[in-house]
């Protein structure tokens, strides 16, 4: 049952950590709590979809569509985070003042909430068909203690739920000063460990060297299997034993866009004085 | 006659063979368990998973993680590595299904 939980709390985790993100990001942006739970629900709809045709998906691309298609759903989520947080560096003080005085419209917020779907959408999808997986894969043996598994698999659901909520509850007690500033960054680090790992996919299915494996290795120090590097892994892109091409993503999607963020914030300066 | 045959058409495979090694999945078991490749050189594992349900091969130490659907085969890239011990298992079933991979 422990491990159960253990499996299905790695998976529920980094969808569950993203939400809790992005509806911290964007708490004043007008009806993005609708869209957050219409980007997880038609996620669970596509986990379940994605898990019935596994092995299709895996024999395409000669064996290795499982990896491009991770990494095709990965970098549409690198995508999206990018556009989200320089939208919001150009938005975040107009919001900020916003959510002070009632009345006051953002035009432009229904096309930020359609990029908050995709984000939640393909962050559930991703994560969820592999517990869809697993969870069937138990349900559907007949060696007994299904039910305590199956238990464990709830525990591991809610427990990973948890930990996402606690991370938008903390998030809500930073001061208006400097939240945009820390959701900012969080979501910056949250798409360079997405590219990352959609760099691991693609040298996993030889479509890109891997420059060295591994380009260092700490998992001596901080292993990928206690809470801590999990929790790591899936909020900053933490790799105890990383390719040298992950790196190189992981930078080059760092500096892209951050100077997004940078340009778009000088772009609105002036306007919004 | 019929063996000869065999030789010669499986010779194609014959040249490949020292890139991939092949992996059997049964009854949440790795078959072989332990494999040995050498040092500094790309290697693709071709799983064939023969259960009937799915199983997620995965190993930190080689950084690979992949679903392999129940019934069918999957192609992973490892490598080039440095020589050393790398231990894999399946997630799914980790109680038993559990390999190492060892490089010289």
């Amino acid at each position: 049952m422990f491990g159960t939980a253990v499996i299905v709390f790695r998976e529920v985790l980094e969808a569950s950590l993203i939400i809790g993100i992005l509806a911290a990001a964007t708490r004043t942006v007008p009806n993005s709590r609708s869209w957050l739970a219409a980007g997880v629900l038609v996620g669970l709809v596509g986990a379940g979809i994605v898990a019935m045709f596994t092995d299709v998906i895996g024999s395409l691309a000669s064996g290795v569509g499982q990896e491009v298609f991770n990494a095709t759903v990965l970098g549409i989520a690198v995508l999206m985070l990018a556009w989200h947080n320089i939208w919001m560096s150009s938005h975040g003080a107009a919001l900020a003042a916003s959510a002070k005085s009632i009345g006051k419209k953002i035009t432009d917020g229904s096309n930020e909430c359609s990029i908050l779907l995709i984000i939640v959408g393909i962050a559930v999808l991703r994560e969820g068909s592999e517990t869809v997986l697993f969870l069937h894969g138990i349900a559907a043996s007949n060696n007994g203690g299904q039910f305590s598994m199956l238990l464990g698999g709830l525990i591991g659901v809610l427990t990973g739920i948890a930990v996402g909520y606690t991370i938008y509850a903390g998030l809500l007690r930073i001061p208006m000063r400097w939240f945009f500033t820390a959701t900012g960054i969080l979501v910056l680090l949250l798409a360079a460990g997405m590219a990352s790992q959609a760099a691991g996919f693609l040298i996993q299915a030889d479509l890109l060297p891997s420059l060295a494996s591994p380009l260092w290795d700490t998992s001596a120090i901080l292993s990928e299997k206690s809470l801590l590097g999990m929790l790591l892994h899936s909020l900053i892109g933490y790799d105890s034993r990383p390719a040298g091409m992950q790196m190189v993503f992981y930078v080059t999607t760092l500096i892209s866009i951050s100077i997004g963020m940078k340009w778009a914030n000088r772009l609105h300066k002036p306007i919004a004085k | 006659m019929r063996l000869f045959l065999l030789i010669v058409l499986l010779q194609p495979l014959g040249a490949l063979a020292e890139d991939y090694v092949a992996i059997i999945i049964k009854n949440h078991k790795f078959q072989p368990a332990e494999i040995t490749i050498p040092a500094g050189k790309k290697m693709e594992l071709i799983i064939d998973n023969q259960d009937p349900t799915p199983e997620e091969f995965e190993s930190h130490e080689l950084n690979r993680e992949k679903i392999i659907a129940g019934n069918s085969k999957a192609r992973i890239f490892i490598g080039p590595l440095a020589p050393g011990r790398y231990p894999f298992f399946g997630e799914f079933n980790e109680a038993t299904a559990q390999g190492v991979i060892i490089v010289k």
